[in-house]
């Protein structure tokens, strides 16, 4: 287990490499510079600034001093907003951003699993039709879309939530429930298919020939089984909700790590690029290895073929 | 003898797209406490569908039992409620499933799977469920059952899965065993130890068994009384003997022929044809179009059962008193 853990750690840290090396790139061959706006600036003023953050540098030099930023994880301070580092930024925009995300998956996984699972066992009936209409239009309608309906109906029409902004639980409804629709429809499509084969199999009738009762048949025979599937694309749908919440938190106003983000994109704002940048990727790149772990604590299978390291 | 269960024109249909099949049409037959009463057929003849029926196992829907009582130890099961019948299951009727390889949670511990009938169903600690566990791996015979308890089903070979498949049917001490086809999806050495291991368990429980199989070789080997089953009815039933030296219906013989043997040479000789369409049954005897000994009534008519002995009973028409009296006068010629 310990080699498997090592193993992938090395692996995600090579990842990690060429998403730096790869926005470097993008970054130093997109037109433009953070101080092209500045009109009142004349040309000196603008080689002091470009020298104050190295950017007069040749680019080997450059690249470097972005990799030594990223080991020491210090993006030093941001261009465009005064008197505060990157570091700052995340600080302020990642718990926000991170809250939005958790709450997020967490409403999707309940009410998709849910969902999946009262559709299959009420396989071809109106529940299952219901439910799979719902995520069929969970689906297709895309967050951007659902987030302007939801303002328009529930907050300016029945004035029932906030429109915008960040403070209480009720500022939330709305852009987790933007965010969260795509994904519940994902799970519960998932989890419906994988429950309806589950239920055919073997094992599911041998624990109702001992007379078990349904509800232990679905939770302790049925749904870990199901939940497999699940698990392997929680990664890919949790990359999806993170990224899916820079234009929900655009939307709703929400000061999270998504605003900074695209700004800092707009602004060419290197250092909150770089930072945010290789923030995420991490942060990505862990989740997706918790993924990994989880799926081999659900499934014993797949444990015991690391441990034999084959 | 007691009868511990006793079947009577039991009928069980599915609706399917293309219509209602009719898969099990009127079954008689009972089981002796502590006996084994071996179902065989041909696949599709409805032998799975009967157990299924018994422990009310039939998703339903498509499934149906129209019609018939199953009376076990004097109570109609077609009659309870459903929370009933499950404190029956695994209690007192359990049941073995044809593959051991899927018959098993992929997710859960042996230990787990093992002791959760018995938890279901009686008020036991961890430490006496545990001790029962252990016993039970014991009685069917896997080593270091300590060790064993905390496994998961990929760790063992097939034959073993089958033994802890037999083990979990036995925890909770059943009276009826039901098992679906236990040794068809084993290999020729492990099915007979499996065999083996089912005759030790009768004599250590006493335990009666109903064993589906379309193998005559197990049937020979561990069963007191034989149902041969032909689309969805049983055709001939006797004491082992008198099926297989004394056969009566035709499609016995067939099948009996159809077995290979060491101590005759020449071809296999198989049934020819094909089982009738269940959708839309025959009226008369089903086996009437393979049957070489056809007359016109077998395609009308279904037969009355016929006994031969005391144990031994026959639904053919040749066992009536005309058809005998034209094969005799056939055979003088």
């Amino acid at each position: 287990m310990l080699k498997y853990i090592l193993k992938k750690l090395l692996i995600m840290l090579f990842t990690l490499w060429i998403i730096i090396t790869l926005t470097f790139v993008l970054m130093v061959s997109v037109p433009g510079s953070p101080f092209n706006s500045e009109s009142s600036s004349n040309e000196i003023v603008q080689q002091n600034l470009e020298k104050h953050y190295n950017l007069d540098k040749p680019m080997h030099i450059q690249y470097l001093l972005y990799l030594k930023s990223v080991v020491t994880f210090d993006f030093g301070p941001s261009i465009k907003q005064p008197n505060q580092t990157v570091n700052d930024l995340l600080g302020r925009g990642f718990p926000i951003s991170a809250e939005l995300g958790i709450v997020t998956i967490i409403v999707a996984l309940i009410s998709g699993i849910t969902l999946g699972i009262l559709a299959a066992l009420r396989h071809n009936r109106i529940i299952d039709y219901a439910a799979m209409a719902i995520a069929v239009l969970g689906i297709s309608i895309p967050n951007f879309i659902l987030a302007t309906l939801l303002i328009q109906q529930l907050s300016v029409n029945w004035g029932i939530f906030p429109v915008a902004t960040w403070k209480s639980w009720s500022h939330m409804v709305l852009p987790v429930l933007a965010l969260a629709t795509g994904p519940m429809a994902i799970i519960a499509r998932l989890t419906r298919s994988t429950m309806l084969e589950v239920l055919t199999q073997d094992y599911i009738k041998m624990a109702r020939a001992k007379g078990l009762a349904p509800w232990k048949i679905i939770v302790k025979h049925a749904l870990r089984n199901a939940l497999m599937p699940v698990v392997t694309i929680m990664g890919t749908l949790f990359v999806g909700i993170m990224t899916g919440s820079f234009v929900i938190e655009q939307i709703f106003a929400i000061p999270g790590m998504g605003k900074y983000f695209v700004e800092s994109i707009n602004h060419r704002d290197f250092p909150v690029i770089m930072g945010t940048t290789v923030f995420y990727s991490s942060f990505l790149i862990i989740m997706l290895f918790l993924v990994d772990i989880a799926y081999g604590i659900l499934d014993p299978r797949i444990k015991v073929n690391n441990k034999e390291g084959d | 003898m007691e009868k511990i269960l006793e079947v009577t024109d039991l009928h069980v249909t599915f609706a399917t797209y293309g219509g209602t099949v009719q898969a099990v049409r009127g079954v008689d037959f009972h089981l002796n406490k502590g006996e084994t009463l071996a179902i065989v057929g041909e696949s599709g003849c409805g032998k799975s569908v009967t157990v299924n029926a018994i422990m009310r196992l039939i998703p339903n829907p498509p499934g149906r039992i129209t019609n018939g009582k199953i009376l076990f130890k004097g109570q109609d099961l077609t009659k309870l409620k459903e929370k009933k019948m499950r404190s029956i299951r695994g209690v007192d009727i359990s049941m073995i499933f044809q593959d051991p390889m899927t018959a098993l949670n992929p997710t859960l511990t042996i230990g787990n799977q093992l002791m959760e009938g018995l938890k279901q169903h009686h008020d036991v600690t961890d430490k006496e469920a545990k001790r029962r566990a252990l016993e039970m791996l014991d009685l069917v015979g896997i080593p270091n059952p300590e060790e064993r308890l905390k496994q998961y089903p990929h760790q063992f070979s097939g034959g073993m899965r089958q033994r802890i498949v037999i083990a979990i049917a036995l925890i909770c001490e059943p009276e009826l065993l039901i098992a679906d086809e236990p040794t068809t999806a084993l290999d020729v050495t492990i099915q007979a130890q499996i065999l083996e291991l089912f005759e030790r368990i009768q004599e250590v429980t006493g335990v009666s068994i109903i064993l589906i199989t379309h193998d005559l070789g197990v049937v020979a080997k561990i069963a007191d009384r034989v149902a041969v089953m032909y689309a969805g009815k049983i055709i001939e039933t006797g004491m082992k003997r008198e099926i297989f030296y004394r056969p009566q219906h035709p499609y016995t013989k067939g099948l009996l022929e159809s077995v290979p043997r060491l101590d005759t040479k020449g071809k296999l000789q198989p049934i020819e044809g094909t089982p009738p369409d269940l959708f839309s049954p025959p009226t008369g005897c089903p086996f009437t179009a393979r049957c070489p000994f056809a007359m016109e009534v077998c395609d009308k008519v279904y037969p009355e059962s016929t006994a031969m002995s005391d144990s031994h009973t026959v639904n053919c028409w040749l066992q009536d008193e005309r058809a005998k009296k034209v094969l005799a006068t056939m055979a003088t010629n």
